[in-house]
């Protein structure tokens, strides 16, 4: 298996947020929302205040740091569930057919003609901002690319020698779908949810800036953005820090998904031996 | 006191309707095979074997349908079984193997895991168990190190092992009838022996009974104890394996005897071409009337083509149909 070197800098990418995350106590210099103190407000970069501080006299850095946290979970919890959505829908879809098929198409058709964002800005607006609500308007509206893909990889796999043979070997549905469709087909759903994650990354800011998302001051990469709005000609580190921690994140996950893309296509697969 | 036969198919007709045809794809079908005996199916490709073989495990699906007959495993009508009590049959009871080892199996599952799924789907085994009894299963079939090859994936096996892992699997659960669907041609001729010779000896040890397709008649008659040939649908004659070559009675099975290569003939030596059949099988949707092998028989006359010959019964359970049988 050889890894290109975009999956190689988008991975590296990645854990470094995922590290900053997991890590974010022990990283940060002082408490992100607590942490205020006017005697140091709005400090630019420097020895002591690595990103400068805000109008409060809060540390840029350790709010980025914390950030990491709120964006990556957002990012990870939404794209699973969206995966197990997709994945769920797009298999039994393909492999069943007849209505259930039809219903779960024109499903994917709506998803695919709204914007998910969108539809996700209609979810909070009745959910309410707070974690819970994002987490659940971003894990029920990006599923349909997943989805497609599933359906149309069962539908290619169900011809298969082997899926026919299990059938002949007594195999139920649920254990032909586990054991034959699914594992030949998560390379591709891999690649889709690491690009949907960086989506979801960005999708969390966007709410996050609109003020739907996570709320200040709670440290969300969004949510500093839509703070630092006024401020983006007097004090610029606050808006330029967090941007690039959104920046740098997604391109990872891009990376990342391009990557795994060529290695996990099923025709390199094929090659390597 | 006679005994049950192990599998019974009775005047078997499988349909073929796809919306605008509404045609029979095999018709008057019906033979009996013991417990632990050899029975073999030859025709040309497309003459109805291996949708018949699939009716047997109850797997045809549309455009394909059982429209009349009995199809009985020991003595249970398989047409009035429930999903899943057919499913709890097939690779249990009735096991089968294909054509194609390389697409046969899971590319992205470790072989010796494909073996253990099977005793635990049939069997209950707990994953510890039954990877131990995959050790085994492949073991029977002479793979070499088999503690080592159970981890390897498909990809990484030569297509001999990869079919001899199938008759793994398909014997994993002592099943009383394989069905060996042309388990060989994509094989070349020297493994092809070897892995006919270790099905047939694995079903002799446990008594398992084999149904053999194959478009090559030499092969199933060396195989099978008794013989049906098959043409468009029918089976227009059944003799035992002994007497096909001697005494076939049906124009068709003389052209298929005549087309095989003898030792030590002129065509066995590459000296003059083999006899072949004159012609093709007809498509499902224009089967001729009367005997369906008239317009290819030379023997054929007025009646062959307007008249479906009736079953004539010969010595020793054989039968046939042809209206100037020899
Ligand atoms: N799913 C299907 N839909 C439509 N027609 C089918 C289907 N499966 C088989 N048939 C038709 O039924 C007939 C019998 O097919 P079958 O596969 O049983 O032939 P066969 O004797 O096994 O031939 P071969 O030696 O090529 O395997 C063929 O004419 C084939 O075209
Ligand atoms: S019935 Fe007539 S056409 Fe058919 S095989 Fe016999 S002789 Fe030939
Ligand atoms: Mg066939």
């Amino acid at each position: 298996m050889k890894l290109g070197t975009s999956a190689i800098i988008g991975g590296l990418l990645f854990a470094l947020a995922i590290f900053v995350g997991l890590f974010a106590p022990w990283l940060a210099h002082t408490d992100p929302v607590m942490g205020a103190n006017l005697m140091n407000a709005e400090e630019p970069p420097s020895w002591i205040w690595w990103f400068g501080t805000d109008a409060q006299g809060r540390d840029i850095y350790s709010r980025v740091v914390h950030g990491a946290r709120i964006s990556l979970t957002v990012g990870i919890v939404s794209q699973l569930v969206n995966s197990i959505i997709g994945v769920t829908l797009g298999l039994t879809a393909g492999y069943w057919g007849g209505w259930w098929d039809d219903v779960v198409n024109g499903l994917t058709n709506l998803m695919l003609a709204i914007p998910s964002l969108i539809f996700a800005l209609a979810i909070m607006a009745v959910l309410g901002p707070g974690l819970t609500s994002l987490l659940i308007a971003l894990g029920l509206t990006n599923w349909s690319f997943t989805c497609r893909i599933a359906r149309a990889s069962t539908l290619s796999l169900k011809s298969q020698g082997y899926v026919q043979a299990a059938r002949v070997l007594g195999y139920g549905d649920l254990r032909i779908m586990i054991t034959q469709l699914l594992p030949n087909m998560v390379g591709p759903i891999i690649v889709i949810g690491t690009l949907g994650m960086g989506g979801a990354v960005l999708a969390e800011a966007s709410l996050s800036f609109l003020g739907l998302g996570i709320r200040p001051p709670y440290p969300s990469w969004g949510s500093m953005l839509s703070e630092a709005r006024d401020q983006i000609t007097t004090a610029p580190w606050l808006s330029v820090f967090p941007g690039l921690a959104i920046f740098l994140t997604v391109l990872g996950l891009n990376l990342l998904g391009d990557g795994l893309r060529d290695v996990l296509d099923p025709q390199s697969r094929s090659r390597r031996t | 006191m006679t005994v049950a036969p192990l599998i019974e198919v009775e005047d078997l007709r499988i349909d073929l309707d796809d919306g605008a045809n509404h045609i029979a794809a095999v018709e008057g079908v019906s033979f009996r095979i013991d417990r632990g005996e050899t029975f073999g199916l030859v025709g040309e490709s497309g003459c109805g074997k291996s949708i018949t073989a699939l009716a047997l495990i109850g797997l045809l699906r549309r455009p394909l349908s059982v429209a009349a007959g009995a199809i009985r495993f020991e003595g249970r009508e398989i047409q009035r079984l429930s999903a899943a009590e057919q499913r709890a049959l097939r690779g249990n009871r009735i096991a089968m193997i294909f054509q194609e080892p390389m697409t046969a199996l899971n590319p992205v599952s470790p072989v010796g895991r494909q073996i253990a799924e099977m005793f635990v789907l049939h069997k209950g085994k707990g994953w510890r168990e039954a990877n131990q009894l995959a050790v085994e299963a492949l073991a029977n079939v002479r793979v070499p190190a088999p503690e080592r090859r159970v981890k390897d994936y498909p990809h990484q096996l030569s297509g001999g092992m990869r079919q001899r892992v199938m008759i793994a699997i398909a014997l994993a659960c002592d099943p009383d009838l394989l069905i060996a669907d042309e388990p060989t041609t994509a094989l070349d001729v020297t493994v092809q022996a070897e892995i006919i010779e270790l099905m047939r000896n694995l079903c002799a040890e446990r008594g398992t009974a084999i149904l053999m397709i194959s478009h090559d008649l030499g092969l199933v008659a060396n195989v099978c104890r008794r013989v049906g040939v098959m043409y468009a649908g029918r089976i227009v004659e059944e003799r035992r394996s002994d007497d096909i070559f001697s005494a076939c009675a049906h124009p068709y099975t003389q052209g298929l005897v005549d087309s095989l290569p003898r030792l030590g003939s002129r065509a066995a030596l590459g000296r003059s071409r083999l006899r072949e059949i004159a012609g093709v099988v007809p498509a499902i949707a224009d089967f001729p009337a009367g005997c369906r092998f008239n317009p290819r028989c030379a023997q054929a006359t007025e009646v062959c083509r307007t008249t479906a010959p009736e079953t004539t019964w010969l010595g020793a359970g054989g039968l046939v149909r042809c209206h100037h049988h020899a």
